[in-house]
This record gives structure tokens, sequence and C-alpha cells, in this order.
């Protein structure tokens, strides 16, 4: 005779179903694991679980020079590589006070520059795929590659670069850059419409995205959401505008804040900030004065003993370099406040009560990269 | 406010409250026990209005473990550093922030991981990047890891 | 015999005439249905892989790309490559399913597209049975596939899987609706079910022009959601690859992956046939009234080339959409079905039958 097991009758309204997007999903552009409780369709929770791809880079930058550790910085936010290492170069040359070149300037504002058009192509794309739209992805590709050629065609490397170094630039721009550059710009600006046509006109991709993960100014401020996510929620967090590094104190370009916080606000902003870093460029690019390409370092670099704190705008957000020196070759302490970091700590409050696939939506467009949550 | 005039406010509102020398940002350290009320009344006074935590950090300085926090206002633009500091490396504590500033929740989880200081009052306490039961904390002067760690 | 390429009737017959002088009539039965079974099977078999290798070539040329160009003249032979090694992959077992259903549910879909081709008539003579009630019985096999994908949801013990099983499950059921209401405004108009009389009623002209403005509606509304129904792009959530990575076949690997593979493509031409059979006039030649000259060149080309053409024709839309189209969130989907299609649906039923009524139709 079958034995009788009397399982304890639960309601099943209240019961939580759970899944696991990740650390393999298509969704997730990484190694970044989400706990998801659902009901039916519905998110009710989720609980990211980082560290699938923590490398200890703070810890490694204890043992390593400050040139070196600019290569460290690079494995960061890949897409943003050069910013990465913008926001390291500057800190030395704070904590050293040594002038750059007025040209060393002009060329790293022109080069993160393309790096966050190339990084919000890349976004683009990947957003597209998020949404279901396979073909954005070969559209944004095809752009990125132009700057990829760029950036190869001046130092060599199209993704990670570690072109700057404390006090300017491992070599110069390539005699082509400027020109390539220009040609660049007059392509771009042109297949830029294209996208506006495939996806931000798209009825469906309007549909779902007006309405759908609204952050309120408030809590962006409060968890620390910045770069185009922050700014679409109204929340003035350009460092570019605020703490002005390189020479964006001399070009005219626009701080674009959003009102509604939602899904669509946030696509619209990193669309808007193509369009605004192509304006930087196209008023630089004519202007890069001559001079070196690096200033006088020493041949070690020796911080003095201090706290040195440096932020600067990447393309996902507000990146801070906090160092603790004890006066030696390398730092005490080395801390990055990474973007996505806090940006990814905002998903749980920003996705309850959606639909799975507007989780997927949310995700895409706070477009966080998985390396530079984990470091 | 400028820097002057912040400084007398901080201190007004903490007596405690110790002055630190920094080139750029002004500095606080701050007795444990105070710290959470000192950072309602930063966040709620409205000519303070310390809404954005823009970064928080944990260091060890071998006497004592430290926790750092940047601040500024969004509304009024002027930035603050407070530090507190706890010299049990075993049992640590210090009260959470993450009520008052919501990104706190993360990067104090990511302190309690690498550096081992608790924070008391947390919601969710638990090792943020490496896994349950890993033995030790990573960022410490003291940690060892013959393993992974590879001296030059 | 008396073999043409415009005409397969009298091939048929004699086919028939020359089994039954030969053996029992129960044998020549026998023969003559193993023969369509055969027929069919490579017939299938062709067009899965022909619409594989399209599928790649229109996605390709949507997005900037060339698309399969290595094996064989471009790349033409790649998807026989790729059914070798689907052919040749290792099955995953999967420890925990329900064996039964598991193994069964690939099947259920592929004998639900397989029987829906037996009433499709590719030409004057050439379909394996005319039925009278052709379109009932179409509508009615294709619901069937629905079966296969909830049993494959069901039984991979997956959750992916089974949150695609019931998102499909919904979308189907509620799909199913349009694209049988959408085909009675055309039953309405023709007069009857059977397909060959639909098309010999499309002989002076298609039904989408002849029924004009309910007419064309009708066919929006069925391209609509037969795409639904095949669960392809923009209406593909049962499988939505970025949140649920590949929804109800997540678990199945190897031959039994291809077959919900194959399955879906041949659903999409099943419906894609039957759109142009009761929209498209089928087999008829494009006919203008009065042009004599120009009627007769069109009777030229056979009507197997016109059948084929016109399916194309609305594969090719339907891969159009995929292609292009962001995916829809399911209870957008479902506002679709239930708010806008078959309202709509539902009205154009009633205009139709006043057309057919008052004689507005040409």
């Amino acid at each position: 005779m079958k034995e009788v097991i009397n399982l304890p009758v639960k309601n099943i309204e209240e019961e939580e179903y759970h899944i696991n997007m990740g650390p393999q999903h298509p969704s997730t552009h990484g190694v970044l694991r989400l706990v998801v409780s659902l009901q039916g369709e519905i998110v009710k929770s989720l609980k990211p679980h980082c560290g699938y791809i923590h490398r200890g880079i703070e810890k490694m930058c204890e043992k390593d020079t400050y040139p070196q550790i600019i290569h460290l910085t690079d494995r960061m936010d890949y897409l943003s590589a050069h910013i990465n290492n913008h926001a390291v170069c500057l800190l030395v040359e704070k904590a050293l006070e040594v002038e750059v070149p007025e040209r060393v300037k002009y060329i790293r504002t022109i080069i993160d520059e393309l790096n966050r058009i190339a990084s919000h192509q890349l976004w683009w794309c990947s957003f597209g795929m998020d949404m279901g739209g396979l073909t954005c992805y070969f559209y944004g590709l095809r752009d990125r590659e132009h700057i990829l050629d760029i950036f190869e065609e001046s130092f060599g490397s199209r993704l990670l670069h570690s072109y700057y170094t404390p006090g300017g630039l491992m070599m110069d721009i390539h005699p082509n850059f400027q020109k390539g550059v220009k040609d660049f710009i007059k392509y771009f600006r042109k297949k830029i419409k294209d996208y506006d046509d495939i996806l931000t006109g798209n009825v469906i991709m309007q549909a779902r995205t007006k309405g759908v993960g609204i952050l309120s100014k408030e809590d962006a401020i409060s968890y620390g959401v910045t770069g185009p996510s922050g700014r679409a929620s109204g929340f003035a967090c350009d460092v570019r505008k605020h703490d002005p590094y390189g020479v964006y104190d001399k070009v005219d370009f626009k701080e674009i804040l959003g009102t509604e916080g939602d899904t669509f606000t946030r696509y619209m902003m990193r669309m808007h900030e193509m369009r605004e870093s192509m304006k930087i460029i196209e008023q630089l690019i004519d202007n890069v004065p001559a001079g070196d390409y690096t200033a006088k370092m020493k041949a070690v670099l020796k911080l003095p003993a201090g706290e040195y704190y440096q932020r600067v705008e990447a393309s996902r957000g507000e990146l801070g370099v906090y160092v603790i020196s004890d006066g030696n070759k390398t730092p005490y302490r080395m801390k990055f406040r990474s973007p996505n970091f806090s940006n990814l700590s905002a998903l749980d409050h920003m996705s309850r009560g959606v639909k799975i696939a507007d989780l997927v939506a949310i995700g895409g467009s706070l477009d966080y990269v998985i390396p530079d949550i984990d470091r | 406010m400028d820097n002057a005039a912040l400084k007398e406010r901080i201190l007004g509102l903490v007596p405690g409250a110790e002055f630190q020398e920094n080139k750029q940002f002004l500095t606080f350290i701050i007795p444990p026990a105070k710290m959470h009320e000192l950072a309602v009344s930063l966040k709620n006074e409205p000519d303070l209005a310390f809404d954005y935590l823009f970064c928080l950090s944990g260091v060890d300085m071998v006497k004592f473990l430290e926790v750092v926090y940047h601040l500024e206002s969004t509304t009024f633009g002027h930035q603050l550093v407070l530090k507190v500091r706890t010299e049990d490396r075993v049992n640590g504590a210090v009260d959470t922030v993450c009520d008052i500033w919501r990104t706190a929740e993360f990067h104090e989880r990511e302190v309690y991981d690498l550096m081992g200081i608790r924070f008391t009052n947390h919601p969710d306490l638990r090792r943020l990047f490496l896994e349950e039961g890993w033995i030790g904390h990573p960022l410490r002067k003291d940690y060892v890891d013959e393993v992974n760690i590879v001296e030059l | 015999m008396n073999f043409s390429l415009y005409d397969f009737t009298p091939f048929n017959q004699w086919i028939d005439k020359f089994l039954h002088s030969h053996m029992s009539s129960f044998w020549a039965v026998a023969v003559e249905m193993t023969i369509i079974g055969l027929a069919i099977l490579l017939f299938y078999a062709l067009v899965g892989l022909f619409l594989v290798y399209a599928e790649r070539k229109v996605c390709a040329f949507m997005q900037n790309r060339v698309g399969p160009n290595r094996v064989g003249p471009y790349g033409f032979f790649q998807t026989i490559a790729d059914f070798i090694k689907l052919m040749l992959k290792e099955l995953v077992h999967i420890k925990n399913a329900d064996q039964l259903l598991f193994n069964l549910a690939p099947f259920i879909i592929i004998i639900a597209s397989f029987m829906a081709i037996a009433a499709i008539p590719f030409a004057k003579g050439l379909h394996a049975i005319d039925f009278d009630i052709g379109i009932l019985y179409v509508i009615a096999v294709s619901s069937l596939g629905v079966v296969g994908i909830l049993l494959a949801g069901w039984s991979s013990n997956n959750k992916y899987s089974l949150i695609g099983a019931m998102r499909s499950g919904a979308q189907i059921v509620s799909y199913e609706l349009s694209v049988g209401l959408s085909l009675v405004t055309i039953i309405i108009l023709a007069g009857t079910m059977q397909f060959s009389q639909i098309v010999e009623g499309q002989a002076n002209g298609w039904f989408i022009f002849k029924g004009h403005i309910p007419a064309f509606i009708a066919f929006v509304i069925f391209l609509i959601s037969s795409t639904a129904e095949t669960n392809r792009g923009p209406f593909d959530l049962a499988e939505a690859e970025s949140e649920l990575t590949a929804g109800f076949h997540t678990e199945y690997s190897g031959i039994k992956f291809a077959f919900f593979f194959l399955a879906e493509y041949m659903n999409m031409f099943i419906v894609a046939s039957i759109a142009a059979t009761v929209f498209l006039g089928g087999w008829m030649p494009f006919h203008m009234g009065g042009w004599a000259a120009f009627n007769h060149i069109m009777d030229f080309i056979p009507p197997f080339i016109w059948y084929i053409g016109k399916t194309f024709f609305v594969i090719w839309l339907m891969m159009w959409f995929k292609w292009t189209f962001p995916r829809l969130r399911i209870d957008q989907l479902l506002t679709l079905e239930w708010k806008y299609l078959l309202p709509i649906n539902l009205v154009n039923i009633l205009i139709m039958a006043f057309v057919v009524l008052m004689g507005w139709h040409f």
C-alpha cells in the first residue's frame, strides 16, 4: 500500500516563483545573476548577486604603481576605457600639481567623447536586442566599427587602449586622426537618423518603454543613479558641467535633463547625448593646439601623502577614484566608485510590479557593464 | 554655504567632531555613536540638504578601520567628507546610513565583504562579491592568501 | 497519358487507374497513400530546408550582412550542413523531465503541421485530399500544435520553459479566434469551405480584390494573427530569447530541437499558403478584366509557380515583420487581440455579409 503524504496546503496566490536570471542569460550582458521572484508574469522583487567577475582590482592597485593602475582601469568599464584612464590620470596630475599641455586636454576630451559615442552605440544595439529587435544590433555595431578604426589607427588597440598616461598621452595622435573623426561625424549624423527610424519611432518600442520602470528624482539621488539614467529622472549629475575637467569648460554643450524618469526617457537621454557628444567633438577637432603630447614627468611617480578624489563623467555615470597615499609609489588604498554599481542598486526598486519583459527593458536602459560592478 | 560656514555648522551639530586637514574636501572625523544622528540632520536640515552620497569607502589604517562618506548637496553644491573609525578589528560596527541614502545599502555590503566592518541595522548584510563562507576580508592589510595573491 | 504542368488531374487519374488495374482496391489505396505520404514528406523537408536558408538570407539583407555564403553557391547548402549537424548532436537527457511527454512533444508539433499540409492545393489537381470543409480542417489541425508546445514547456521541468509554454498557450488560444474569424469573412464571400472551389471562385479575380475593403481588412488581420499563431516575431513571446533564453524549447537538443525548428518554418509555410489560397487566388494566375492578351500570358505561367510565388511573398512579409519589429509584451499582445482585432473582425464579418447580400462585391 502506498504511503499517504500530507503536503502542507499552501495558498498558491502567496507562493513565490523564483527564477535565476543569469549568470548565463542573454539579457544580463555578462555574468550578473538576478534572483527574481515572480507571481505569474509579474516581478515581485529581485536580488542581484554580483561577484562572478570580481577580480579584486582595488587590492591589485595597492601593489601597482600609478602608470600600471591605468591598465587595470581599462578592465572595469571596458566600454568607456578611455574615460576610466582619464580619471586616474587627472587624479595623479592633481596630486602632483602637474600642468598638462593644452593639446593633451583637447585630445583627451575628443577621445573621451568618441568613446562615449561608441559606448552608447553598443548600448543602443544591445537595448534593441533586449527589446527583441535583433536588427538594431548590426546597425549599432556597423557604426561603432568606424570609431574603433579611428582608435586603432591612432594607438593600435580597439577596446582596451591605455592611451592616457599621467601627464599626457602614450604617443601623439595619428596624422589622419582629425580627418577620420570629421568623416565619422559627417557619416554618423546621417546614420543616427536610422536609429530613430528603426527603434525610437516604433510603436511597439514606445508602448513597451513609456511609463515603465519609473525612478523619481529623489530616488535617483538617493540611490546615486548617475549618468544618462540619472539625468532621465531630472538629477543634474553631469560632472562635465558641474566639475569640469579637460576642456569641457571651453565648449558649448547642453546637459539635457528628463522629467519622466521612465525607460523611454533613459533611452532618449542617450540618444541626445550622442548628438551632444558630436557637437563637442565638432567644436574641438579643428582647434587642437600644437605642442607636446605629454608633460615632463618623473620616472617614478610618488604621490604626496594625503587623500585625493577625482570624479569624471563616464558613459554610464559618475566614476569616482579615491586614493589614500602614504607617499609611496603605490597607493595605500584605492577605491573606485563605479557608476554601474550604484545604478544596479536601484534595479530592485524600479522593477517591482513590472512584467518580466519590462525587467529586461529596464535592465537594458540602465546599461550596466558587469566588470564595472564587480571590479 | 561655503566651507567655513559649513565647518561651524557641523561642529555645532556634533561638538565631538574632529576636523581634519584636506586640500579638496572639508573633512571631519565623527564619533561612531553620533554618525547616524548627524546623517539624519545632514539630509534633512534645509540649509544643509546633503542628499547625494557619492562615495562610501572602507579603509584599513592598521590601527583602526575607517568608513569614509563623501557627501554632496545637489541643491547647494557643497561637499563634505565624514569619517567614522572603529578600532575593533573583529566585531567593529558602525551604524548603517542606508535608511538615509539608499545607495549605501550596496556600498555597505561591499565594505562589509571586503573590509569586514559590520553595519548595525543594515537590512541585508551579506557578502556581495565573495561567496558565503569566505574566510577573511581581502582588502585588509593583514589579509593573507598565498594561493591567489602573488607577491613580487 | 496526357501530362501537363497546368492540370494534374489526368496524371492523378492515370496513376489511380494503373494501380487499380494491377491490384485489389485495398492495396491500390494503400499504395496511393504511401506515395502521397512520401511525396509530402519530401516536400516538407525540402521546403523546410529552403525556408531556413531564405530566412537567413532575408535576415542578413535586413541587417547589412551577407548571410551564409560558404557552403555551396551562395551558401545554398548551409542548411543541409546544419541539418546533418543537428542530427548527429547528442540528445541531452534531462533527469527530472517527464520522459514520455518530453519525447512526445516534438512529434505532436511536427504531426500537426504535417496534417495541415494535406488539405492545401498546390496546383490544379495537386492536393492530397480535397475536403469539402477544407478551411475548418486546417484551422482545427493547426491548433493541435499548441498541445505540443504546452507539453514541451511542462515536461522539461524548467521554469523558463514553463513560462514560455504558458505564454504560448494564452497567445495561440486567443489568436486562433482571429485567424478563424478572418477566414470566415472570406467563406461568406466564397460561399464554400472547400479549397478547390475557393480557388475556382477566384478565376475572375482574387478575393482580396473582389471583396475589396472587408477582404483587405480580413487579410491584414489574418497576417497579424497567423504570425502570432506561429509564434514568430514580433509575437515570439513563447521563445523570447532575451527574456526566457529559448522559452519552451530551452531543454531540447539535437534532432528534437530540429523538429521544433522545422515545425516553426512549416507552420509559417502553411499559414502563408492559406493566405495565398484564400486571399490571393491560390494557384490562379493574375487576371485583369478585359485584357485578353495579358491574361493569356499570365495563363502561360504554370499554376504551381503562381502558388509558390504568392506563398513566398507572404512568407517574405512575415520575415520582414520579424526582423524589423521589437517584441510585444504579453499584456499588450492579449490587448491587441481581445480589444482590437476581435471587435474589428466581428464588425468586418457583418460588413462582408452586408456586401455579399447587397451584391456590392465584384
